[in-house]
């Protein structure tokens, strides 16, 4: 058959139009796969919030206190989105220094439909935004589990507001900001690997907990009287709603709908799987029994562990992770925790403090090339012990100590500041009455209504 | 009349009602109560921290029956509850003043 010459050169002059259009149509199919992921990431990570969060630290506290303790995590999902809205996203992800970020992003001014090619490149910025506003709320939720059952409301949204400014923030940019002092992607001095917030949520949290606790005091009656869990069925729920969410928070970390998230959601799984694992083994041992408490903290232990590793281990090193966490973590939680007899209410220190502190040092031994092959500052270089690179521990361990400096620190001058502006500790009466009652005026459970 | 208090495990309940409905008894007032006699409590442990729950739950029965009754109410109830292990729990009788039955003021045993 002849092809009449005319088509063929109406062919020849409409390549490379062609050619223009199947670009462009291919990068929106890219960017539609990879938005749809991140949206629904972002809505993963506002569930481990609430309800995930409220309901696994409601559950553990006392009836009297079941809803200020919920509203500790609620209220974050409120006063933090305003704040990163505001310039929280700004002074985290706008160029600054190493250790803050500018105000280029004010008022989200420019942060919309078009894609920041620094840190993700086929979503819009809007979607970047969104995600990274989700872990600013987690993250100060995380705290609340060492100062509940005696933190006034005044002093508990005063704090919070104060300590994303001077811990998170700065912690955030420096990790995850372009020009950050430990980001290992965008020109940090110290390139430290976090793939999603190991130092930046959980050590933050976790050292801050327990300066929380120890500042605050004990609990009335601690550990002389009684003090139990009101409802461990809130309490696995909870949990459980933190394990699927998870997977937008570390999965989600990959920003696109890639192979690497695909990496992180199995490491993350297995993580949790091998950690529920190791620390009801250790309490079988320990104390004849495993439980379900034991159960479900194990997981969020291993959670919090696999967090900066998730993007950068093989499945097997994931597994390992998750148990060594279980087993630490159930050894902080009972054993140093009595040693030294500070009231870490509901355990963020010992689990969030110290998960991440191992997790964040083993992605130094187990992190490999394999999973990961981003260029380091411009360029590919092995990743971890594993690959052969054993001062990625080093760097590693500067990171820690840099979040456990500016969480304790900045943490304990917050405390000073709203003692002296409002007191932070509810009044004795207050504290017997619960504060549900004294500080909300309301109760959980009302069973005469 | 009799006023039987009747302390029991709460897995009984059920069975104590209907041994007490075959026999014709149907008025009765049951609470949850917690206490202990000789059963020991038990132990739990949360985070590692150990607490001896000594107060276990119980159910009460509080009823009022003509003399002539006592006995064949106490029987049944106690055949019913019956494991034969520590925790059974207890029956108390005590003598009733009077009865009234506030809808038409009936009293005596014909209010009970």
């Amino acid at each position: 058959m002849q092809i009449p010459y005319a088509l063929l050169l109406q062919a020849a002059t409409d390549l490379p139009a062609r050619i223009t259009a199947l670009e462009a149509a291919a990068k929106s199919a890219q960017s539609a796969g990879d938005n749809a992921w991140m949206m629904t990431s972002a809505a993963l990570v506002l569930l481990m919030t609430g309800p995930g969060l409220a309901l696994f630290y409601g559950g553990l506290v006392r009836r009297k206190n079941v809803l200020s303790t919920m509203m500790h995590s609620f209220v974050m999902m409120a006063l933090v989105t305003v704040i990163w809205a505001l310039v929280g996203y700004s002074l985290v992800f706008s160029e600054g220094s190493p250790f803050i970020g500018g105000l280029k992003y004010l008022f989200l001014n420019g942060v919309g439909k078009e894609p920041n090619a620094d840190y993700a490149g086929t979503i819009p910025q809007g979607t970047f935004m969104i995600y990274q506003m989700m872990f600013a709320v987690i993250t100060p939720a995380l705290i609340s589990g060492a100062y509940a059952e005696r933190m006034k409301f005044s002093a508990m949204a005063m704090f919070t507001t104060l300590w994303i400014f001077i811990v998170y923030f700065p912690m955030a940019h420096m990790v995850w900001g372009k020009g950050g002092l430990l980001n290992a992607y965008l020109g940090g001095a110290v390139p430290t690997l976090d793939f999603a917030g190991g130092t930046v949520v959980h050590i933050t949290s976790g050292v801050s907990a327990l300066v929380c606790a120890l500042y605050l005091g004990r609990r009335k009656g601690y550990p002389s009287e009684p003090i139990k869990p009101h409802s461990m069925v809130l309490s696995v729920i909870g949990a459980c709603l933190l394990w699927v969410g998870w997977f937008g928070f570390n999965a989600g970390s990959a920003l696109a709908a890639s192979g690497l998230a695909t990496s992180a959601f199995v490491a993350t799984h297995l993580a949790a799987a091998a950690a529920a694992l190791g620390w009801m083994a250790a309490e079988w041992m320990h104390s004849g029994k495993p439980s379900m408490l034991g159960g479900i903290s194990g997981c969020v232990a291993g959670l919090v562990a696999i967090t900066p590793a998730s993007g950068f281990v093989m499945p097997m090193p994931a597994l390992a992770i998750g148990l060594m966490a279980g087993v630490f973590c159930f050894w902080m939680v009972t054993t140093v925790k009595n040693m030294f007899k500070y009231d870490d209410t509901l355990d963020a220190f010992g689990v969030h403090g110290a998960g991440g502190t191992l997790g964040a040092l083993l992605t130094g031994v187990f992190a490999t090339n394999a999973i990961n092959d981003s260029p380091i500052n411009g360029k590919v270089i092995p990743l971890g012990l594993v690959d052969g690179h054993a001062g990625q521990i080093l760097n590693q361990a500067i990171g820690v100590a840099i979040a456990i400096a500016l969480a304790a620190a900045g943490t304990f001058i917050i405390l000073k500041v709203c003692d002296l502006v409002i007191g932070v500790r509810v009044n004795a009466e207050d504290e017997e009455q619960g504060l549900d009652l004294s500080q909300h005026g309301e109760e959980g459970y009302i069973l005469e209504a | 009349m009799k006023k039987i208090e009747a302390i029991i495990q709460p897995f009984k309940l059920e069975e104590v009602k209907e041994a007490l409905k075959n026999i014709g008894i149907d008025g009765m007032t049951i609470s949850e109560v917690r206490g202990h006699g000789r059963q020991k409590g038990h132990k739990e442990v949360y985070r590692g921290q150990e607490y001896n729950v000594d107060l276990l739950p119980k159910v009460r029965f509080d009823l009022v029956v003509a003399n002539e009754r006592l006995d064949e109410v106490v029987d049944a109830i106690t055949s019913a509850a019956r494991t034969g292990k520590i925790g059974d729990g207890k029956i108390f009788v005590y003598e009733v003043a009077e009865a009234i039955r506030i809808r038409n003021g009936d009293r005596g045993d014909s209010a009970v």
